[in-house]
């Protein structure tokens, strides 16, 4: 019985890439692009969710690593690089030295000394940006000049075509999720499920709860500077304004929208969130207001978040039929 | 006690502050025996167990585990040499099943915290591990339940299997039948008793209720306002008039 659910779940996912896959031939390209930033930005809240949703740390500092992974690929390939593979592979990589040194710092600390030290720390990153005009170029931000072509067998395809981005940012994203699957699915995994249940049994029985959480933190640092090193080819430049913390919010919002915990919440948030913009947007200039009105009865009413909350009806509906 | 013991605790003192909670206690546990440390509440027992267990480093004394001087030594690092607890409010993981409940012990047993890329459920050597663990302490057909949804009595036996399941040498509980029915409270009691004669865990263990430790402990020490007021079976526990003045009262006459 374990076993046909289970493969329930993986037809729902091959189904769901699929659709994914079709997209930039059945959508303008004005939604192919909404759509390739919702999978950045879903994968940047998927990998702030592996912190909240899993290991029970709220970060507000996700935005920092995310900024981190797009200068990183920003700087390199304005310095000369050209290789998109390295210029991504330093984007993964920045996000994972970032979030040791930082994580170093603040895994002794809980709950809201946490996100008030990772919050700080993405404050001092935001200023550093903003503020070292000589290798970040300051509030203009730092542009691409040349962003590398995609070379698939013996031909090159151009990222500045929209749909190739999208293609290459759903290739790049889908492993990305590929391996957080396996994360969260792994005895590790357990672990970081244990220290949000409870992370006093969990030392006495035996784990070093500490870098247990700084391990969790470079994972979810370096994915996100992942997804930075992809919004920064996908805009052709970085800027400060991602690390801000105000931007470390967005992950936020989309996984508390989505569902925390819940595997695919924030990518489903980020989904909702973008469709909700463009959708409100297109009637009014404040559309952070309805977000808010949408936000409020969400956590109030379905606190597993909107898929959440959609998977538990579909549970209870599948346990009635006969 | 020509072996030497398993724990041993010399001159124990804590303080919250500067308000003097213990003082002076020096006790020892015998490998196979079970020991209890009983006092009425407010006696010291938790704070006993938690400067020995590694919660935090007591103000004065030393405490040895298997001869090795382990004072002030962190939990996490006391359960690899096979000193586990349990805690006097139930203490587990409420929203993972009973089974993960004990696989996460057992993954750390097995030094597999870190295993971030292989798959649990394909790890069956671990599952059956846990499916003993679980069988031993009577727990099997929860399996699959979330520990949150389990009876209250069934919630401490699901801590004992967490503690079970990293093999431990000496396992001390912190009032282990604390708001169990008599019911519950037997299975407990006949638990203990059998883990220990059949797989040679050391039990040392705190109460409050007398009935409980005179059925099981061998060996009882009595805690009162901080201080150690006698040691004995039970026979010289029942018969120590101070026992009787600061503790039993008159239930203890009959
Ligand atoms: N963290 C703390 N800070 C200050 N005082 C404390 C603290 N913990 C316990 N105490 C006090 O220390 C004394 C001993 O408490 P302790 O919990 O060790 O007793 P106990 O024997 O376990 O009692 P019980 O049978 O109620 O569990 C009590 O007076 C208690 O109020
Ligand atoms: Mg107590």
């Amino acid at each position: 019985m374990a076993d046909t659910k289970r493969m329930q779940t993986v037809a729902g996912i091959i189904l769901v890439f699929i659709l994914f896959l079709t997209g930039p031939f059945i959508l303008p390209v004005y939604w192919t692009m909404i759509l390739t930033e919702i999978l950045i930005m879903g994968l940047l809240a998927m990998s702030f969710n592996l912190l909240f949703g899993y290991t029970g740390l709220l970060s507000f500092g996700q935005a920092g690593f995310f900024g981190v992974g797009a200068y990183a690929t920003a700087l390199f390939l304005s310095k000369g690089g050209n290789s998109l593979f390295v210029s991504l592979v330093a984007a993964l990589g920045a996000g994972a030295v970032a979030a040791l040194v930082i994580g170093f710092l603040c895994v002794r600390r809980d709950e809201i000394y946490f996100a008030m030290i990772t919050l700080g720390f993405g404050m001092m990153l935001y200023t550093v940006a903003h503020n070292w005009l000589s290798l970040t170029g300051g509030s203009d931000g730092l542009p691409l000049l040349n962003v590398p072509a995609l070379n698939l067998l013996g031909r090159e395809f151009s990222l500045f075509d929209p749909n190739v981005m999208y293609l290459f940012v759903l290739t790049v994203t889908a492993l990305c999720i590929f391996f957080l699957w396996r994360v969260v699915r792994s005895p590790f995994g357990l672990m970081l499920t244990a220290i949000r249940e409870n992370k006093q049994r969990l030392a006495f029985v035996g784990a070093g709860v500490q870098h247990l959480r700084l391990a969790a933190f470079v994972i979810a640092g370096a994915l996100a500077g992942m997804a930075g090193g992809l919004f920064c080819l996908f805009n052709a430049m970085a800027t400060p304004d991602i690390l801000h913390w105000g931007f470390s919010s967005r992950p936020v919002l989309m996984t508390v929208l989505g569902g925390s915990g819940i595997f695919f919440g924030p990518l489903f948030g980020a989904a909702i969130f973008f469709g909700l913009e463009q959708l409100i947007t297109s009637m009014t200039e404040n559309w952070m207001i309805f977000l808010g009105i949408i936000l409020v009865p969400v956590v109030i009413f379905f606190p597993h978040g909107i898929l959440g909350t959609l998977m538990d009806w579909m549970r209870t509906r599948t346990k009635r039929a006969p | 006690m020509s072996e030497t013991p398993i724990l041993q605790i010399e001159n124990l003192g804590h303080s919250y502050g500067r308000y003097l909670v213990i003082r002076d206690i020096s006790l020892a546990v015998a490998p196979g025996e079970l020991t209890a440390l009983i006092g009425p509440n407010g006696a010291g027992k938790t704070t006993f167990y938690n400067a020995v267990s590694g919660h935090f480093r007591p103000t004065r004394g030393r405490v040895h585990f298997n001869g090795r001087d382990i004072t002030g030594v962190p939990a996490h690092k006391l359960v690899p040499m096979g000193l586990l607890r349990s805690f006097q409010i139930t203490n587990i993981f409420p929203n993972l099943t009973v089974m993960e409940n004990i696989l996460v012990p057992l993954v750390l047993h097995h030094r597999k915290g870190f295993a971030f890329l292989p798959s649990l459920r394909r790890k069956k050597k671990l599952y059956r591990e846990a499916e003993e663990v679980l069988d031993k302490v009577g727990i099997l057909s929860s399996a699959y339940r979330l520990a949150n949804e389990l009876p209250y009595g069934d919630k401490r036996l699901v801590e004992m299997a967490i503690v079970l399941a990293r093999n431990p040498k000496l396992v001390m509980l912190d009032e282990p039948t604390a708001g169990m029915n008599p019911e519950e409270t037997e299975r407990m009691i006949h638990l203990i008793k059998e883990l220990a004669t059949r797989f040679g865990t050391t039990f040392f263990l705190t109460e409050h209720d007398m009935k409980v430790v005179f059925s099981v402990a061998s060996m009882i020490y009595v805690l009162h306002q901080g201080v150690l007021l006698a040691q004995g079976d039970k026979e010289a526990i029942r018969a120590n008039t101070a026992v009787r003045e600061a503790y039993l009262g008159g239930s203890a006459r009959d």
